[in-house]
C-alpha cells in the first residue's frame, strides 16, 4: 500500500514539489525574487492538478469509448422506441408514446420470437453445460497430450460465426445434405431439417453447441485446476470413488464458475442471432418464423420492414428481460452463497 | 517503511528521478490526447471523397453483385477519354448489405459515393421517402428517350423528377433441360419447345403433367412454386401495389392468378419443393434435380452457368415464356451528397448510353435497358456457347418489348416474400392453403403497420 501511495500521495510539505521557501526562514539564501516566487507558484499549481486531475484523464479513454458507443446507442434507442419512424428517414420521428411497446402484447410473432428463444436457450445451453463439465473433468485428468486436447476443444470457438453456420446448413440441408445421408444409410426417413419447428431449433441448437462448448470447458477446467489437491487426496484416503470425488469435492467448489457460466451463456441465448440468421440466409427465421430469435424479429422489423421505432422498442424490451434475468439470478447467487454458508 | 520511502524522495533520488518522471507524465498527457484527439477525430474525417482541385477529381461508385462496369473495361475507356477523372468502384456482394448501407447513408447523407447503384426492389423507396437524396437527371438535360419507357417510369418520382438511369433489365424466358425434355419424349428444339408453352400456363402445366408420366423419376418438372408464383405475378400489369400506391395484393387478379397456379403445380408434385436461391436450391440445380425454370431472366443465365457447371454445358436451353415479365435489374443514380454533380452525371449517363450497355452484354450478360441496345445486331443475333442452339438474344429482346409497366411499390419486397413462404408451407409441410393464406395475410398486416 505505501508504495502504491507513494506516487499519488499529495507532496507533502515540500516533498516532490518544488519547496517554495517561505521567506522567514530563508536565511542560507536570499528571499527569491517576485517573478521566481510566481514560477514556483504556478508549478506546484500544475503538480496539484496534474494529481488532481490526471487519473481521470487516464480513466477517460473507456468512458469516452463506452458514451459514445455504449450509453449514446442505448439511450438514443430508448427514445427511437417512444417513436414511430422509418428506417428510411430516421430524424423525421413522430410520438407515439408508449404504443410500441404496448403492441408488443398482442403481438403473435413477438411471443412466437420469444418462445423459440428460449427454447433454443434451453436446448442449446444446458447439454452445451453439462458436456463442457464432463469435458473439463476429463481433460483435469493427467493425460498424454493435454495441452494439445486443451487446444483442439477451443478451436470451433476461433472459427468464424459465419463459416460455420454455412457449413452446418450444408449438412442439416435436404436433399444433398451429410446428415440426410447418414440416416437414409441406417434406414431412418430423411428430415427436413428447416421446415419443422423442433428439428430446426435442434439443428440451430447444434451449432450453439459445437461453438460454445470448448469454451465452457477451458473456464470450468481452470476453475477445476485451483480446487486444493489435498481434498481430493483425503477423500481418496477415505475411499471416495472418483464419481464421489466429482460430486461432493468438484461440484461445491466450482459453484461461483457454474454461476458465471450459466449467466454468460443466457445472455448469449437471449441475443442469439448470428446463428439463426445464416442457417435460414435470412432474418425470417424459417418460412413459419419457426426459429425466429429475438434478435431476428427486432433486425426484421428494423432492417427488413424499415419500422426503426417498433424495431428500437424490442431491442429495449430484450434489455429489459435481460435485466430481470439478472435480477433472478443475483437473488439465486445470494441464496446459494448464504445456503451454502449455513452448511459450513 | 514510510519513513523510509519519503527519505529517499528527499534526498538522492529527487534530482535524478524529476525528469525522468516529467518526461514519463509528457508521455502520458500526450498519449491522452492523442486518443482523445484521435476519437473526436473520428467522427469528423471522413468526407475526404472529393478529392484535390477542379482538374483532378475522383468519382466514387457505389454498386452491388455484377455490374460488369469494371469487368468490361468502361472505367479505363472513360478515365483515357477523360484524364482529369479517376473512379473508384466499392462493390459489396449482396444487395441486401449493400442496401442496409446504402439506407443508412442516405438517411444522414453523408459517406455516400458519387453515384450510386439501386435495385429495382428498392427504387420505389427512392422515389418516395428519399427521393430529395438524389439528383434529377431532368435538371442535366440527360437524354432518357432511349430507354424503355416503363423503365424510367419506374425511376420517376411523384414530382416528374428522374432519380435513377437503367442500367439492366430482366426480361424471362423459360429455362428447361433438353436431356430430361428428349426423355420424357417431349421436343427439344428451343422453337418447338416454345410452341408447346404458347397458349399460356396452362399449357405449361399441362406440358409438365406429361413431362412427370414420362420422365426420371427423381426429376422433377420446376424446381418450386414460388418461382411459378413469381413467374405468373410479374406479368400482370398490377401486383402488389396499385398507381396510388396502395396495398392490393388481397384484392389483385395477378396475385389470385397465380397463387392458383402455384397452388396447381404445388398439387400436382411437379416441383422439387426448392426455395429459390438457398444453397439447397443452388444444389438442386447443380445436380439436375428439376427440368424447367418459369422465370429465366437474362442473368439467370449466368446463374445457371456457375452453378450448374461444365456438368450443365449444352443441357439447358431457352424458350420464350407465354407471358413474358420482368424480373430484376437495377438503375444508378447521382446523390445529392456528391461535390462533383456535374461530372458525376456525365459519367452515369455514359455508363448507360447504348453503346455500353451493349457492351456490357456482351461481356457480362446483363440485358441492356435502352430500347436502343436492344435494337443493335449484337444484341439480337447474341448467343451463348452454354446454351448451343438457343437464339437468347432474339427471345430476350422480344421478350422485353412485351413487358408490361407495373406499378412497384416500397413494400413489394415484403409481400412477395411473405407469399412465398406461404406456399413454402403448404409445398413442405402440407398445410391447408386456407390457412396458409390466412398466415400470410396476418404476417404482412404485421410486417406493414406502421
Amino acid at each position: 500500500m505505501t508504495t502504491e501511495h507513494r506516487e499519488a500521495a499529495p507532496p507533502a510539505k515540500g516533498g516532490a514539489a518544488p519547496r517554495p521557501t517561505p521567506p522567514a526562514s530563508g536565511t542560507a539564501r536570499p528571499a527569491p525574487g517576485p517573478k521566481e516566487q510566481r514560477r514556483a507558484e504556478r508549478r506546484s499549481r500544475r503538480y496539484r492538478w496534474d494529481l488532481k486531475y490526471s487519473p481521470y484523464a487516464f480513466i477517460s479513454p473507456f468512458f469516452l469509448f463506452f458514451a459514445a458507443f455504449g450509453l449514446f446507442p442505448l439511450l438514443y434507442t430508448g427514445w427511437s422506441a417512444l417513436h414511430s419512424a422509418s428506417m428510411l428517414t430516421p430524424n423525421e420521428m413522430e410520438w407515439v408514446g408508449f404504443e410500441n411497446f404496448t403492441r408488443l402484447w398482442e403481438d403473435e410473432f413477438f411471443w412466437k420470437a420469444l418462445r423459440n428463444t428460449f427454447t433454443i436457450g434451453i436446448i442449446s445451453t444446458v447439454p452445451q453445460l453439462l458436456m463442457a463439465l464432463g469435458l473439463a473433468h476429463l481433460l483435469n485428468y493427467r493425460l498424454r497430450g493435454s495441452m494439445f486436447f486443451r487446444v483442439a476443444i477451443l478451436t470451433p470457438y476461433a472459427t468464424s460465426i459465419a463459416a460455420a453456420t454455412l457449413v452446418f446448413a450444408m449438412l442439416y440441408g435436404r436433399d444433398y445434405g451429410v446428415i440426410n445421408w447418414a440416416l437414409d444409410l441406417i434406414g431412418i426417413d430423411r428430415v427436413d431439417w428447416q421446415a419443422g419447428t423442433w428439428s430446426s431449433q435442434f439443428a440451430v441448437s447444434t451449432i450453439v453447441i459445437w461453438r460454445w462448448t470448448g469454451y465452457n470447458t477451458l473456464i470450468y477446467l481452470a476453475a477445476m485446476q485451483a480446487v486444493p489437491n489435498d481434498l481430493y487426496e483425503s477423500a481418496a484416503l477415505d475411499g471416495a470413488s472418483r464419481w464421489k470425488q466429482f460430486i461432493h469435492i468438484t461440484l461445491p467448489s466450482l459453484r461461483p464458475t457454474i454461476l458465471f457460466t450459466v449467466v454468460v451463456s443466457t445472455i448469449g441465448a437471449t441475443q442469439l442471432f448470428g446463428e439463426p440468421l445464416l442457417f435460414a440466409g435470412d432474418p425470417s427465421g424459417g418460412t413459419q418464423n419457426q426459429y425466429q430469435t429475438l434478435g431476428l424479429y427486432m433486425y426484421e422489423m428494423g432492417w427488413i420492414n424499415r419500422h426503426l421505432g417498433r424495431a428500437a422498442a424490442i431491442a429495449w424490451t430484450m434489455f429489459l428481460l435481460l435485466i430481470i434475468i439478472g435480477i433472478i439470478y443475483w437473488v439465486v447467487t445470494r441464496w446459494v452463497s448464504r445456503s451454502s454458508g449455513e452448511e459450513e | 517503511m514510510r519513513q523510509e520511502d519519503d527519505d529517499v524522495m528527499h534526498n538522492t533520488t529527487r534530482t535524478t528521478n524529476r525528469p525522468r518522471r516529467r518526461a514519463a507524465r509528457a508521455v502520458a498527457v500526450g498519449l491522452t490526447a492523442t486518443l482523445a484527439t484521435a476519437l473526436l477525430g473520428a467522427c469528423s474525417s471522413d468526407d475526404d471523397g472529393g478529392g484535390g482541385d477542379d482538374d483532378n477529381i475522383t468519382l466514387r461508385v457505389g454498386v452491388f453483385g455484377q455490374f460488369g462496369y469494371e469487368e468490361a473495361g468502361l472505367y479505363d475507356e472513360y478515365m483515357e477519354a477523360n484524364p482529369n477523372i479517376t473512379i473508384e468502384q466499392d462493390s459489396t456482394t449482396e444487395n441486401a448489405d449493400y442496401i442496409a448501407q446504402l439506407r443508412t447513408r442516405l438517411g444522414q447523407n453523408s459517406g455516400l459515393a458519387d453515384i450510386q447503384a439501386i435495385e429495382v426492389g428498392n427504387i420505389a423507396e427512392m422515389t418516395s421517402e428519399l427521393s430529395p437524396r438524389w439528383v434529377d437527371f431532368n435538371e442535366y438535360d440527360v437524354d432518357t428517350s432511349h430507354f424503355v419507357p416503363w423503365k424510367i417510369d419506374q425511376a420517376t418520382d411523384a414530382d416528374g423528377r428522374v432519380i435513377g438511369l437503367g442500367t439492366d433489365i430482366g426480361p424471362t424466358g423459360i429455362c428447361y433441360r433438353t436431356d430430361y425434355f428428349e426423355q420424357a419424349g417431349l421436343p427439344t428444339e428451343s422453337e418447338a419447345v416454345s410452341e408447346l408453352f404458347a397458349g399460356g400456363w396452362e399449357d405449361y402445366i399441362a406440358v409438365g403433367e406429361d413431362f412427370a408420366a414420362n420422365a426420371p423419376d427423381d426429376v422433377a418438372y420446376l424446381d418450386s412454386a414460388g418461382g411459378m408464383f413469381n413467374a405468373v405475378v410479374s406479368a400482370f400489369e398490377e401486383r402488389y401495389t396499385n398507381e396510388a400506391g396502395e396495398v392490393i395484393y388481397q384484392e389483385s387478379e395477378g396475385v389470385q392468378t397465380a397463387w392458383d397456379l402455384s397452388l396447381q403445380v404445388a398439387d400436382a408434385g411437379l416441383t422439387d419443393q426448392q426455395q429459390q436461391f438457398t444453397p439447397e436450391w443452388e444444389r438442386a440445380l447443380a445436380n439436375g434435380a428439376f427440368a424447367t425454370l418459369p422465370a429465366c431472366p437474362a442473368w439467370m443465365l449466368t446463374t445457371i452457368q456457375s452453378h450448374a457447371g461444365d456438368a450443365g454445358a449444352g443441357v439447358w436451353s431457352m424458350a420464350r415464356s407465354p407471358e413474358p415479365s420482368n424480373w430484376g435489374g437495377s438503375f444508378i443514380g447521382v446523390t445529392d451528397a456528391s461535390e462533383h454533380k456535374e461530372e458525376a452525371v456525365a459519367l452515369a449517363e455514359w455508363l448507360t448510353a447504348p453503346e455500353q450497355q451493349a457492351k456490357i452484354f456482351a461481356n457480362a450478360g446483363n440485358f441492356p435497358s435502352s430500347a436502343t441496345a436492344q435494337e443493335t445486331e449484337e444484341v439480337q443475333n447474341a448467343t451463348n456457347e452454354y446454351f448451343p442452339g438457343t437464339q437468347i438474344g432474339q427471345i430476350l429482346s422480344t421478350a422485353a418489348a412485351e413487358i408490361p409497366s407495373t406499378p412497384i411499390g416500397p413494400n413489394d419486397q415484403i409481400i412477395q416474400e411473405s407469399i412465398t413462404n406461404g406456399l413454402v408451407t403448404v409445398e413442405q409441410q402440407g398445410n391447408d392453403p386456407d390457412s396458409a393464406w390466412d398466415g400470410v395475410v396476418s404476417a404482412l398486416d404485421n410486417a406493414l403497420a406502421e
